[in-house]
């Protein structure tokens, strides 16, 4: 309202908008008082402000949250400004953002009870810089998601690090135009996860020890489906090597420890120029959604994945879990760098798949591959091989335009 | 806790008789009206005696066939329309209510639930003021002496020390919501909307001063109301707690009070799919067979939202008879669970094939 007023009276006096509208500087220092005051900052803030936390510990009892639009939220560094939810006793997460053109800099949540910073129908929403950690390592009564844009449009995270969600560290879901880069995801059960999005890249990111390193999913019975044109790129996926600890019931609950990247239904995946080794069970899994669904406008298998020009280290020594079984009981240990399930709908198994919809690896010479025409295993139990040359997936797919967001300089 | 309805009847009974005859004090709509609400409750004159929760003339108490839980919460409603002003029925969704409504709903917990209708505390009181650029929600901090409750933007908790309605002392930490958790359940395609005056909640009796009368039949005649069709035609909600009406309306009906002002596609848990709203005949949609979308560890280890016939493997009951923020459903508003309801859900969820 107050923002409206001044408006308003610009107007009349003819004044330069853009001079008077200045914008405030709320700060908000730890010590005593200093949750009281955050709260109301978030609350008062008028568009155009920036609220400063200063360094030190802020201990909350309930999740924060902000709904105004063009606010800044800065803090003095990720491991200065802390905002602890140990005694958290309400609220689903630490920092929930539910207004447009927002930026959070600078500052950490730690140990939130639900997720940690979410936003949820934004539109320019900025993750800058942060850090959202469970300080006791990974555990299943961590909570859910670090980094958390749900339903919302041009979304950048950069420079974040997020270690111990049990579900998602980076977990972008039914969003669109997504930058996720320069971060780090580390004991997460699923260090960077893209589900049903629509243009994201992600790239410079380390996503290590987690159970699966970087996952791109789509999954049923979500108000927004069909997650296309996804780029990951030159991000270091290595040595994902910590057990899952999701609860179960949750979808990464099925990703073996030692999945580099996965990709799971979705449209139009690009998968290039990345680092990965140290990735026990496979360093590139690709395949069809398993379980069971109700949901007819659900389309469970991949639909045009390019993997091509990533290099592999050592990995698939050590399958993990049931799919890991169900893997190497087919391929043998180690298992191949890059597997497909080979999954296709029965129409297109009994006839073709169109060339805009089908899985091409083009790597380097020795890198290892297997099809492990999981749909021929279920339909001709009797007269069914996977197929381990690698040759026959050469092919290209046009790669989708870099994305870009009004907050990063883009259109 | 388990008299709530008897209190109920009893606070109907008191508000009725005491909404009858008492002078008329003006309702400040400036006050109502203005861009920065009042520091005291007492400014908006909405109640001849404030401690008592007697309402002034023109402003008209109302209750809901099924309340939303809140830590059992004892809760005054009341409604008050501008002057020769009436609120547009709308079969589905709140009514549509004139810039200058004001919603008042009061929070009150008694000294033992067992003698539930004394020495009642009042803790806070939430005001949605109807502007002419939407809704507007404040909450209202009730003084420890009783005598008029101020404005908190920051939120407050509340230390609850009460008996149960089984005898057993019952202690936790009440939350009077911040500005901004207010929209956390009352956002409709992310504008604040009220929740409970609804055609199917509201389609219930309420014991008036001149005699139990039909809710809307009453804002009709009192031209609070313009648009409403025949009683036959109106949706009625059921009360949950009422044996006799059919398990899965109860049951549907307690989910839409509940969790369906986030658990819809316009609420803020739209991105779940989970769609709890009373008219949502998709069971996927519902939760049957549905599994979550990011639940975490809410899921309590269960792989959908309703297992038909096995509440025990369902994640709805789980995360309704939780009290661990993170797992708990809702999200906000409570810190005890409602055994009751947990047993009814798991009933239905039983019952289901």
């Amino acid at each position: 309202m107050r923002s409206i007023l001044i408006r308003a009276a610009v107007f009349a006096s003819g004044v330069c908008l853009a001079g008077l509208v200045s914008a405030a500087e709320l700060r908000v220092d730890a010590g005593d008082g200093a949750t009281e005051k955050l709260v109301e900052a978030l609350i008062s803030a008028q568009p155009g402000d920036t609220v400063v936390i200063g360094p030190g510990r802020i201990e909350l009892t309930e999740g924060l949250s902000l709904d105004v639009d063009d606010v800044t939220v800065r803090g003095a560094g990720p491991d200065q400004t802390i905002l602890s939810l140990k005694e958290q006793t309400g609220s689903g997460e630490g920092l929930l953002v539910t207004s447009n053109r927002v930026v959070l800099e600078n500052f950490a949540v730690e140990d939130a009870k639900g997720d940690g910073v979410k936003s949820k129908g934004s539109d320019q929403i900025t993750f800058r810089n942060l850090r959202v950690e469970w300080t006791n390592g990974p555990n299943e009564k961590n909570g859910s998601y670090g980094v958390y844009p749900v339903s919302s449009k041009h979304v950048l995270i950069d420079k974040v690090t997020v270690r111990g969600a049990s579900d998602a560290g980076i977990y972008v879901g039914q969003s669109e135009n997504v930058i996720v880069r320069n971060s780090r995801a580390e004991y997460n059960v699923a260090g960077i996860e893209i589900e049903n999005s629509m243009r994201a890249d992600v790239y410079k990111n380390v996503a290590t020890h987690n159970t699966g390193g970087i996952l791109v999913f789509d999954l049923p019975n979500l108000p927004v489906q069909g997650g296309h044109d996804i780029r990951v790129f030159d991000n270091d996926v290595v040595d994902n090597d910590t057990a899952n600890f999701a609860p179960k019931g949750n979808t990464v609950a099925m990703v073996p420890k030692g999945t580099g990247i996965m990709v799971m239904a979705n449209r139009n995946v690009h998968v290039f120029g990345n680092r990965l080794s140290g990735n026990g069970t496979t360093h590139v899994l690709i395949g069809a959604y398993p379980k069971d669904y109700d949901d007819k406008n659900y389309m469970f298998v991949p639909r045009g994945v390019f993997v091509h020009g990533n290099a592999y280290g050592e990995g698939g020594n050590a399958p993990d879990g049931e799919v890991g079984k169900m893997i190497a009981d087919i391929s043998g240990t180690p298992v191949p760098d890059v597997v497909w399930d080979g999954v296709t709908r029965i129409p297109e198994y009994l006839s073709w798949v169109s060339a805009e919809n089908q899985v091409y690896v083009d790597e380097q010479e020795g890198t290892s591959f297997i099809n492990l025409k999981m749909l021929s295993q279920l339909l001709l139990p009797w007269g069914w091989w996977p197929d381990t040359d690698i040759s026959g997936y050469k092919g290209s797919l046009p790669e989708p335009q870099p994305v870009k967001l009004p907050q990063d300089g883009g259109s | 806790m388990n008299n709530l309805g008897y209190v109920r009847s009893l606070i109907a009974a008191m508000a009725a008789v005491v909404s009858f005859g008492t002078p008329a004090q003006a309702i400040s709509d400036t006050v109502v009206l203005a861009a920065t609400p009042p520091k005291q409750l007492s400014e908006f004159g909405f109640f001849e005696d404030l401690q008592k929760q007697m309402p002034a003339s023109g402003v008209v108490p109302f209750r809901l066939a099924t309340p939303l839980f809140s830590d059992g919460a004892e809760k005054f409603r009341f409604v008050y329309l501008p002057k020769g002003q009436a609120a547009k029925y709308d079969p589905v969704e709140a009514f549509d209510f004139p810039v200058g409504t004001a919603l008042i709903k009061t929070f009150a917990f008694p000294a033992d639930y067992r003698k539930a209708a004394e020495k009642l505390r009042l803790i806070e009181t939430r005001v949605l003021l109807r502007h002419a650029d939407g809704w507007q929600a404040w909450a209202y901090l009730w003084n420890d002496q009783q005598t008029d409750a101020t404005l908190k933007i920051a939120g407050a908790k509340v230390a609850i020390s009460t008996i149960g309605g089984d005898g057993m002392p019952l202690s936790f930490e009440y939350s009077v919501p911040n500005k901004s958790q207010c929209k956390a359940c009352h956002a409709f395609n992310g504008k604040i909307t009220p929740l409970g005056p609804k055609a199917r909640n509201l389609n219930t009796d309420y014991a008036y001063a001149g005699g139990s009368e039909n809710q809307i039949t009453h804002w009709t005649t009192a031209s609070m109301l313009s648009g409403a069709p025949d009683l036959a035609e109106i949706p009625a909600a059921a009360d949950w707690r009422d044996v006799t009406a059919p398990l899965d309306k109860r049951a549907r009906t307690w989910l839409d009070v509940n969790c369906a002002h986030c658990h819809r596609p316009e609420g803020p848990a739209s991105n779940t799919g989970l769609f709890l709203t009373y008219g949502e005949d998709v069971p996927v949609r519902y939760g049957v067979l549905k599994r979550p979308a990011a639940a975490g560890r809410g899921s309590g280890d269960r792989e959908f939202d309703i297992v038909p016939g096995e509440p025990g493997r369902s994640i709805l009951t789980y995360r309704v008879e939780s009290t661990v923020p993170g797992v708990m459903m809702p999200e906000l508003g409570r810190h005890i669970a409602d055994p009751d309801a947990v047993k009814l859900l798991a009933e239905w969820i039983a019952s289901l094939r």
